[in-house]
Order: structure tokens, then C-alpha cells, then sequence
């Protein structure tokens, strides 16, 4: 088996906003938010992720795909999907020329009702099918990359600079209430748009900034659990380790961000009781999922952003708040961009995760 | 006897100009090479088995232990070792009985896999300004937790978790009975592992009185001879090993001489003194997992599920499904003895020919765990071979829990792996239980020595994870990413799910 890994090293630029009453923003902001930590990238990769994009079609699964050809790649995928379930409807994404941007696949969007027949067997079939699909389509490289598998949000991602990725999707022109953005500086392979943040999963989408030195461990915990690492990146483990702790064992988000970067031992000993028994729990049933190495990392769904770093904190990570909108970036400088207004700036202890979650 | 005699295995010489004549080599030989004739020390070389207790005891270094002196007509296939094989059952007709591991010269895996370190992208982590964390926790782990939000924000744990040892470094002490082993050197490890938090093997021979002090560091055998074993024995150890197998004769049951059979061992073992003390081969109420399963039933509820039970085997072909059965046993540890891992006594042909190595038993044990999605069911504990802190490295990358030393930690106490363990005279007090050989050995000057040997393994281990980039010992385990074969064929490379230097 073939696994080369690239990861985001030392210099990737994130950042995270949510509206907590869901009100929506455009793009254009986090364009220029992003584009201001160009120092942090290499104009090898960018990407955008927006949540409340697609209110029409807000009940379908929204699965974005980059086709190497549309005509040999495309109808294998249709129908594979009209096997699982129903293709409500499909387009090509809309894109738009960009001279620094070589554009190597074609983007499409399936808005998809998947089976639930097909799964008898599952308690969550419709999530179930939509994971099977993602890992079929992506391990078997044949053409097809689901990069994107959400309901009512969108990844937009490419090889290329921010404002070029940007342009290429036209952002602006999204409406979301919760955005995440990546630029990234890779020192491997380069050029793959798969391999651009953000990384997502059903509602997960991730962006990280680091190098996770526990992936084979990490990797091979998760793919105990069915899941298959396809797309020779460490920050695709991020999301199914959130998938896998919050969606299927129930944990709250500040739960799995304690099982991912737990308190030290030391730290553990020194706890009351209670929450010593607690933790100590959390390490021992979760210690295949502890995450190690540099790492600051930004998790969303539809409902919370939430950002965190490794537990000793060896990259930045910074949030501010602006009313209803919490922002979480690596550069206190980017929030401002967007906002720069922004109030109560401040930086998170290491393994202390941020939590932004939408009014209930 | 038309046989006659062979070459010498060793040849010992006093350098006469700095001999003193002081006669120490006398005293501590105990196979009796030296011996005083007027003001001469005579040589009886043929009795030498290489213990080195003279040479590390003479004041002058006047004493020199030539392997080899004369040699067989060399040939590649009629080694030395396989016509002295010969010669030693036409004379005999027996068994040949051997000491130590494996002496095949297989290649070892360890020293064809290499660990990764850090460089620019990720930094490195220095343990001394950063924690590092090599806790351990060996038994069962549920799968996932069941938790409660309070109302106040606390959140409740409602999953109970079963026992767990703990243990502050990876590295435990494996089973060496008393019997096999002198009373002081039993001592000596208990009270270094006491010190260290970590635990030690009984071994199958029952628990000494005097070592009820350190009780808590102690994991205790029942072996398929059951010798030594009742309540109290059981309620004494921190945990309970059930023994299948051993690396160093894997199918086959222990024999303990009855001249190692004194009176205390005796006692221990609850067995006549004198008598021989033979293991049967299997135990005679498991024939198949689910007698295994109703053992270790049967020993937590005497025990009143207070402690884990670890079953160990001897590593073979099939070990991934035998584990798989285990951890389905309700045992909370399995233990993987390779064929490298020592013996006082066992046969040669065992020794050498039967078995796996530790590093491919580990790597199939733990895939095969994570297939079928129950790793967390059971710890793998290690053991057979291993000889440093880079093995130590190298096995919890390819997914062990902890590993167990046996060789290593007697080195520590003066064993010169001379291989004579199973004649009972052994020059350092170890393998032994004549009283004049088991008081050399000063059970706290060589608790230290342990100590110090596991201090400074956990040490290395510490800075190997440091530049690695990893603090925490978790993700060390069954990262084989971190590892890469060099010069190992590709079959190998597989069933390591290890990739090759340079890719
Ligand atoms: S111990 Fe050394 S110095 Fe003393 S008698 Fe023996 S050879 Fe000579
Ligand atoms: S323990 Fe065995 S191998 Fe070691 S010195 Fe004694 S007899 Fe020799």
C-alpha cells in the first residue's frame, strides 16, 4: 500500500468565524483575512470551507467532487450514487480563470438523498452510507475525489494562492455563518488539490496548522474503526477522530479535545478524585487517539467551531470576539482584518480547546 | 571410548608475571578449573565454561580466556556446534540440554529497523525541559466511555473501568522463578522494582516469604505444574499470568532439577524436597480457548476480580489468532514470548529451531487485534530478545504495550550469558541455589545495578521519543510510521507494515 503523507508544517495560516445566530457572512472578508497571511503559505495550497451555503437544498448531502475528466470520471460515480441512493441534483461548480492557478480538475456538486434501506442494519444509515462512499471513491483513485460531503456547506479548495483559490470559486459570492480557511505550506508533494485543507467529513471540516507526530498511531487506531486514511494527509485523521468520538461514542466537544490533548499525567495525579478518575479514564480509553506534534487545529460542524493546539503548545492559535461572531486564527493581525474591532483577544492554553457554538 | 575427546571450548592461561598467587581465581570458580598443587595454580581448561567470575575477580588481570584455542577442519555445513551435537548423543543417547536463547545466528530483526527523529518541519522535544510521559497502563480498556453532563457543568463518568497496573516505565522484569533463580537475585530485582514502579514475574515457582514485602510489584505464575500456587499466593500479586508457553521451548513444559530442589524451594513450590519439578507440557484442564476462558474465570473470581490476568505464550506461527482468542478469553494482558527469550534449561533443539521472533509476533499479534477491533481488549506485553532501550523503542512501535526483560536484567547483576544456567553452579549466584554461590550475590548492591540499567533505558527511551517529537508514550505505540527496515525482504516488510529506509 502506497501512504506517502504530506502534512502542514510550520508555517500554514488558519482561520476560523461563527455567528452564533447564524447570520450570515460573504467570502469577501475571509479572502483578505486569509490573503494577509501570506507569509504563512506558499501559494501551494488554499482552501475555504462555508457552513448555510446551500439553504435550498439544506435536507441533501452536498457532495463536492474533483473529476480528473468528466467523461471518462463521471458516470461511474452517478451510478454508484444512484445504487446508494438519489441524485436530487447536479452541476459543475461555477469557476473562474485565474492566471497563478492551473486548473487540473473539474469541480461538481451532487446534492444527494442516500438510501437508508441500503444500511438495515445501521442506527445512523444516511451518515453510514455517505462515509462508505467517500472512502470507496477516494481509496479506489479512480478519477473521482469527494471533498466534500456535508448538508448545506461547502469545501472550495485548489493548489494555488489564497486570493487566486478565492477568485478561482468566487467566495463572495457564498453566504455562510460559520467559515473556516487554510493556507498552507506543504514540503511535500505538491500541487494535489486533495490535498488542501480544509478536510472534510459528513458536517466535519478541519483545518490545521503543524505536524502531527502520531499519525501511524493514529491512522491505525481509526482505520480499526473503518475508516480509511485516503488522502495521504494527517489532517484527514483529525476528522475522523472528531467524527468518530462526537458523532458515533456521543462525546461533547470538549470531551474529544480532552481525549486528543489530554492534561499530563502530573496534571492528572494532583486533580481531585473525581475528575482524576475522569481523565485518567479518558487517557487509558482514548490513548490511541491522543494527538502529538506541533499542531494548532480549527474543527467545525453546523452547530460549533472549535479550535485547540497540542498540549504543549508549539504553534499559535489566538480568538477574539465581535458580538454574536467568535474568530479563531494562528495571527491575532488576520482577525483584525475582518473585524478590527474585535474584543477580548486571547490565547488559549495548550490542550485548552475554544468553543463557539450557534444559539440553540 | 572411540569417540574421544573434542577440542577445547575454552583456554584458560595465568600470566605468571603478574600473577600474585593469591588464589582468588580458586575460590570463585565453581566448575573447578583451578586448583592449588604446592605453590603452583593448575589448569584444568575443559572445565571452563566462559562465567568470567575469575577474570572480573583477579587483582592483577593476569588471567586470559581464549575461545576456540583449537578448532574443528573448518565447514560450512558441519559446524562445530552440530558435530559436537552428534558426538554428544552417541555418547549418550539423550536429549541435549541448553541454557540461555536462541544461538542460531538468525538475523535479528531489531538491527535491521531504524527509528525517525525530527529535523526543521517539527521540532524535536528535549525531556529534559519537557515532560515526557512513559506511564503505562497493562489490562483491559473499554472501547468508548459513557459520560453525563451535570447540571453544574461537571461531567460524570459512568463507564466502570476494570483494574489496570501501572506502571511508570514500560519496562517490567519477566518471570524467573525461585528455583531457577537464587532466593538474592529474586531480592535484587524485587526491590528494583519496587523502587523503579514497575512490576516483576515470580515465574512459576510460588512466592518466597521474604519477598512478601515487595508483593505489590510482583505478577504471579500459574503455570501448567501449578507449583506454589494457592489463595494466598494468588491474593499476593499485584497481577495473575497464566503460563502457556515460553519462547525458549515453545510446546513443551519446564524441568526443574531436583538437586535446584533445596529445602526453601521446596517449601515455595510445595513440592518434596530433591524431587524434580516437571511442568507438563500443556495444562491438563485447557485443551482448547474456552478452557482458557474458564481459568482465567475461575482465577478472577478467587481473586474477586481485583487483579488482571495476562496470559503468555510462547511466540509461533500462529500467534495473531491464538492472541485474538485470548483477548476473547476475558484475560487482560496476552504475553509474547520470543524465541530469543532465555532459559535456565532447555532443550537445544527447541531452543534453536522452534518459534518466531518477538519483532514479527508483536507486529501480527497487534494487526490482527486492530481487525478485528479489539485491540483495547487486552495489552501486549512483549518479551524474548529484547536487549536494549532501541528494542524497547522498536517493539512498542510495532503496537506493544510494555516488554519484559529477562537476560538483560541478570546481565545486570554479573551474568556473563555463559549458557550453563541449567548445571546449578552458577559462579554469580544467580542460577544456583548452592548457599556458598548464592551469598556472592549482595541483593542490594544489585537492586541498584538493575535500577540503574532500567533508569537508564527509560532514559534513552525518553530522548528517543523527544526526537521523534513525541511526549506522550501512546503515540509511540503501534506507530510504525516512525520505523523504517533496512535490508529486510519485502514479505517481512509486510507482515511488519513497516516501509523501507528511504521511503
Ligand atoms: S586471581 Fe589472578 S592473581 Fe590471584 S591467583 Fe588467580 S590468576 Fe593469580
Ligand atoms: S546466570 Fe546462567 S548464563 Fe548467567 S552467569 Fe550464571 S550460569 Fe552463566
Amino acid at each position: 500500500m502506497e501512504w506517502i503523507r504530506f502534512h502542514c508544517d510550520n508555517m500554514c495560516g488558519i482561520i476560523g468565524v461563527i455567528d452564533r445566530r447564524r447570520q450570515l457572512m460573504d467570502g469577501s472578508k475571509i479572502k483578505e483575512a486569509l490573503a494577509s497571511m501570506d507569509e504563512r503559505g506558499s501559494g501551494e495550497g488554499a482552501g475555504y470551507v462555508a457552513y448555510g451555503i446551500y439553504p435550498d437544498y439544506k435536507e441533501y448531502y452536498a457532495l463536492h467532487v474533483f473529476f480528473d475528466n468528466i467523461r471518462e470520471h463521471k458516470v461511474p460515480l452517478d451510478n454508484l450514487l444512484e445504487k446508494w441512493g438519489t441524485i436530487v441534483h447536479d452541476e459543475q461548480i461555477k469557476t473562474y480563470e485565474q492566471p497563478g492557478l492551473r486548473k487540473v480538475h473539474t469541480p461538481w456538486r451532487y446534492f444527494f438523498r442516500p438510501d437508508p434501506n441500503m444500511m438495515p442494519k445501521s442506527t445512523t444509515p444516511e451518515e453510514d452510507i455517505i462515509t462508505h462512499l467517500v472512502m470507496k471513491v477516494n481509496s479506489e483513485r479512480n478519477g473521482a475525489l469527494i471533498f466534500s460531503s456535508g448538508k448545506n456547506l461547502g469545501v472550495f479548495k485548489a493548489a494555488g494562492w489564497p486570493e487566486d483559490v478565492a477568485n478561482f470559486y468566487r467566495i463572495q459570492d457564498y453566504q455562510g455563518y460559520l467559515w473556516l480557511a487554510h493556507n498552507r505550506y506543504p514540503t511535500n508533494t505538491s500541487g494535489w488539490w486533495g490535498g488542501a485543507h480544509p478536510f472534510n467529513l459528513l458536517n466535519w471540516s478541519v483545518v490545521h496548522n503543524g505536524e502531527i507526530t502520531s499519525y501511524g498511531t493514529n491512522r491505525r487506531y481509526i482505520e480499526s474503526y473503518g475508516y480509511k486514511c485516503t488522502m495521504y494527509t494527517d489532517t484527514e485523521v483529525v476528522a475522523y477522530l472528531v467524527d468518530l468520538l462526537v458523532r458515533k461514542h456521543g462525546l461533547s466537544e470538549k470531551m474529544a479535545v480532552r481525549a486528543l490533548a489530554p492534561p499530563f499525567w502530573e496534571e492528572i495525579d494532583r486533580m481531585p478524585p473525581k475528575e482524576q478518575e475522569l481523565n485518567r479514564a479518558i487517557r487509558l480509553t482514548y490513548g490511541p487517539a491522543l494527538m502529538n506534534g506541533p499542531f494548532a487545529i480549527c474543527v467545525a460542524n453546523e452547530n460549533s467551531l472549535v479550535g485547540f493546539t497540542d498540549r504543549i503548545k508549539l504553534r499559535p492559535l489566538v480568538s477574539g470576539e465581535s458580538g454574536d461572531r467568535l474568530f479563531i486564527s494562528s495571527e491575532e493581525a488576520a482577525i483584525r482584518r475582518i473585524d478590527p474591532d474585535v474584543e477580548h483577544i486571547t490565547m488559549p492554553r495548550a490542550g485548552e480547546p475554544i468553543v463557539g457554538k450557534v444559539y440553540s | 571410548m572411540s569417540i574421544g575427546s573434542t577440542p577445547l571450548k575454552f583456554k584458560v592461561r595465568i600470566d605468571p608475571e603478574r600473577c600474585m598467587n593469591c588464589g582468588r581465581c580458586i575460590e570463585n570458580c565453581s566448575y573447578g578449573v583451578y586448583r592449588k598443587e604446592g605453590d603452583d595454580i593448575r589448569i584444568n581448561s575443559r572445565n571452563c565454561v566462559a562465567c568470567h567470575r575469575c577474570l572480573a575477580f583477579c587483582p592483577r588481570d593476569a588471567i586470559d580466556i581464549e575461545e576456540k584455542p583449537g578448532d574443528y577442519r573448518s565447514h560450512p555445513v558441519w559446524t562445530r556446534e552440530v558435530r559436537e551435537a552428534v558426538f554428544n548423543q552417541a555418547k549418550t543417547g539423550k536429549i541435549i540440554l541448553s541454557g540461555m536463547g536462541n544461538a542460531k545466528p538468525y538475523p535479528i530483526i531489531f538491527d535491521r529497523l531504524v527509528l525517525d527523529a525530527c529535523q526543521v518541519t517539527n521540532p524535536s522535544i528535549d525531556p529534559l525541559r519537557e515532560p515526557m510521559e512513559l506511564r503505562t497502563y497493562l489490562g483491559k480498556k473499554p472501547s468508548s466511555l459513557s459520560l453525563r453532563q451535570m447540571p453544574n457543568g461537571d461531567v460524570e463518568l459512568l463507564t466502570k473501568l476494570t483494574p489496570n497496573l501501572q506502571i511508570e516505565t514500560p519496562i517490567m522484569i519477566g518471570h524467573m522463578s525461585y528455583g531457577a533463580i537464587s532466593l538474592n537475585a529474586q531480592t535484587a530485582l524485587a526491590k528494583a522494582v519496587s523502587k523503579i514502579g514497575t512490576f516483576m514475574g515470580t515465574g512459576e515457582g510460588g512466592l518466597h516469604e521474604s519477598l512478601y514485602p515487595y508483593q505489590n510489584h510482583m505478577i504471579v505464575q500459574v503455570a501448567s505444574g501449578r507449583f506454589g500456587v494457592d489463595i494466598n499466593y494468588l491474593e499476593r500479586g499485584a497481577a495473575i499470568e497464566i503460563k502457556i508457553g515460553q519462547g525458549a521451548k515453545p510446546g513443551i513444559g519446564g524441568h526443574l532439577p531436583g538437586e535446584k530442589v533445596c529445602a526453601d524451594v521446596s517449601c515455595t513450590r510445595m513440592i518434596p524436597e530433591g524431587s524434580d519439578a516437571i511442568s507438563p507440557a500443556p495444562h491438563h484442564d485447557i485443551y482448547s480457548i474456552e478452557d482458557l476462558k474458564q481459568l482465567v474465570h475461575s482465577l478472577k473470581e478467587a481473586t474477586e476480580w481485583k487483579k488482571p490476568v495476562f496470559v503468555k505464550i510462547a511466540a509461533v506461527h500462529n500467534s495473531a489468532a491464538i492472541a485474538a482468542g485470548i483477548a476473547r478469553s476475558g484475560a487482560d494482558a496476552v504475553v509474547v514470548d520470543g524465541f530469543r527469550g532465555g532459559s535456565g534449561a532447555t532443550p537445544r533443539v527447541f531452543r534453536d529451531h522452534v518459534g518466531i521472533p518477538v519483532e514479527a509476533a508483536v507486529a501480527s499479534v497487534d494487526a490482527k487485534l486492530r481487525q478485528q477491533g479489539i485491540r483495547n481488549e487486552v495489552s501486549i506485553i512483549a518479551s524474548g530478545g529484547i536487549r536494549e532501550s532501541a528494542d524497547v523503542a522498536k517493539i512498542i512501535c510495532l503496537g506493544a504495550d510494555a516488554v519484559y526483560i529477562g537476560t538483560s536484567a541478570l546481565v545486570a547483576m554479573g551474568c556473563r550469558v555463559c549458557g550453563t544456567c541449567y548445571r546449578g553452579t552458577c559462579a554469580w549466584g544467580i542460577a544456583t541455589q548452592k548457599p556458598e554461590l548464592v551469598a556472592r550475590l549482595d541483593p542490594e548492591t544489585n537492586a541498584v545495578q538493575v535500577e540503574n540499567l532500567i533508569n537508564g533505558w527509560t532514559l534513552e527511551l525518553a530522548e528517543l521519543m523527544g526526537a521523534a517529537g513525541i511526549n506522550s508514550i501512546e503515540s509511540l505505540r503501534g506507530n510504525r510510521d516512525r520505523l523504517r527496515g533496512y535490508m529486510l525482504d519485502e514479505g517481512l516488510l509486510n507482515v511488519l507494515d513497516v516501509k523501507t529506509v528511504g521511503a
